[in-house]
């Protein structure tokens, strides 16, 4: 049967974005520890460690969010692990995140002059030393504005795991669509919840970045 | 029990994967293509138009900018039959790949136009060369080149986003997969195939970026 398309549906939609958000806090938490473990490799003075980090990055920044996604949603029962869409878009999340997150890191430690390293070391400091009190300090600064700015390309490829079956905002999008048969409404309310989600991040981002661009 | 990978089933259908990829490819060349020309156009418009244009432009961009590729897609592709505009599959994909690149591309070239000093414009002035070779010469070129890493990787992230385009049935490379997948159940190994595809794909496509700079820029 169809149905109009009302505030209730609207209200629905809005509710769904909670899945949305949830979604991009699970991809940001498991990207975030893929990615600082690749930073970290990175900047590594030991070759291999710095090759193998690269060689993941090269690999999931060249191939398409899309096929993670089917690639555990489909690999997780050849492992022997109950096929589930949050599964799936976890492990798929954290492995593109990762990649991004970790290139957007090493940008931001290798940013730290390298002489704040060695007046670490005249100091006596070890290397966790100097990495949690003089580099960490000053990187994070560097790195906020950009890591937000990837936190927004995070929120808006969520809508990836739609395809996956995962129900969040795009998916019941989908499902609102089918049943009301107001395609352009719902797809034009979605977007509207997308913008306002996202748009103040990309100002707060932006907002950061031209602060520090006249500290330095 | 075991699961033992079988990819015979996947290769057996090389012809089909083939032609996912020819279709990948040229959707993504003619999005290049349209996409950094309306980049160009709106990047232009929004450095030396006037505050309506750069207000458009702001527009567009953010809107773009803050919402994902998969509803601008479904917005056209579902969506505009009931304003009565019925596109095909394949137009539609290209219509919203375009306007979502040349989005990202007019960010960048912006960037790159606001980055030419004043005095290069007024040096080309007082050598007497035509507005128009200024804007070519001493303007879009120089920008393009310094842009030219961001604008490279932005386009690679543009061939790898494509594959969005089949959840409109549009038949490019995932597509293929995902009908192989339907027919072999060999789920699990199409998308290693299908995502070993788009690598190497993104490899050569990084090697014709890096060879195009060395014949139009490195002189």
């Amino acid at each position: 049967m169809i149905r109009e398309f009302g505030t209730g549906d609207i209200v629905y939609l809005v509710f769904a974005a909670r899945w949305t958000l949830a979604l991009t806090a699970l991809a940001f938490t498991g990207g975030a520890c893929v990615g600082l473990i690749l930073a970290v490799l990175r900047i590594s003075s030991l070759a291999p460690l710095r090759i193998m980090a690269s060689l993941y990055i090269q690999i999931v920044q060249g191939t398409p969010l899309l096929v993670w996604l089917f690639l555990f949603y489909f690999g997780l029962s050849i492992a022997g692990l109950p096929v589930n869409a949050w599964t799936a878009a976890a492990f798929a999340y954290s492995i593109y995140g990762g990649a991004f997150l970790g290139e957007i890191w090493r940008g931001a430690l290798i940013a730290v002059a390298p002489t704040q390293w060695e007046a670490g070391a005249s100091l006596g400091l070890t290397y966790l030393q100097q990495m949690r009190y003089i580099i960490m300090p000053q990187a994070v600064r560097i790195a906020t504005p950009p890591t937000i700015g990837f936190m927004v390309q995070l929120i808006k490829n969520t809508s990836l795991a739609a395809t996956i079956g995962f129900v969040e905002l795009t998916r019941e999008g989908q499902l609102t669509s089918a049943s009301t048969y107001k395609p352009f409404a719902v797809y034009i309310t979605v977007a509207c919840i997308y913008f306002l989600i996202c748009f103040p991040l990309t100002q707060w981002s932006r907002r950061l970045e031209d602060r520090f661009n006249v500290a330095r | 029990m075991k699961y033992g990978l079988q990819f015979r089933d996947v290769f057996a259908a090389w012809e089909f994967l083939l032609d996912g990829l020819l279709l990948t490819l040229a959707l993504s060349v003619a999005t290049m293509v349209f996409g950094f020309f309306l980049g160009l156009a709106c990047a232009c418009a929004s450095t030396y138009g006037g505050s309506k244009f750069k207000q458009g432009v702001a527009v567009y961009i953010e809107t773009i900018r803050n919402t994902p590729l998969l509803v601008q897609i479904f917005l056209l592709y579902f969506g505009l039959p009931s304003l009565g505009v019925r596109l095909e599959g394949f137009d539609a994909a290209l219509i919203a790949l375009v306007i979502n690149l040349g989005a990202y591309s007019t960010e960048i070239i912006r960037a790159g136009l606001q980055a030419i000093p004043k005095s290069q414009i007024e040096a080309g002035q007082s050598l007497g060369l035509t507005p128009w070779q200024i804007f070519r010469y001493i303007i879009v070129f120089p920008a393009i080149k310094a842009m030219y890493p961001a604008l490279s990787s932005q386009f690679i992230l543009l061939m790898l986003a494509t594959s969005v385009v089949s959840q409109i049935s549009v038949q490019d490379l995932f597509h293929v997969g995902s009908i192989i997948q339907s027919r072999t159940f060999r789920d699990f190994e199409v998308y290693t195939v299908i995502g070993g595809i788009y690598l190497a794909l993104a490899f050569m496509m990084r090697g014709v970026f890096a060879v195009i700079y060395r014949q139009v820029f490195a002189r």
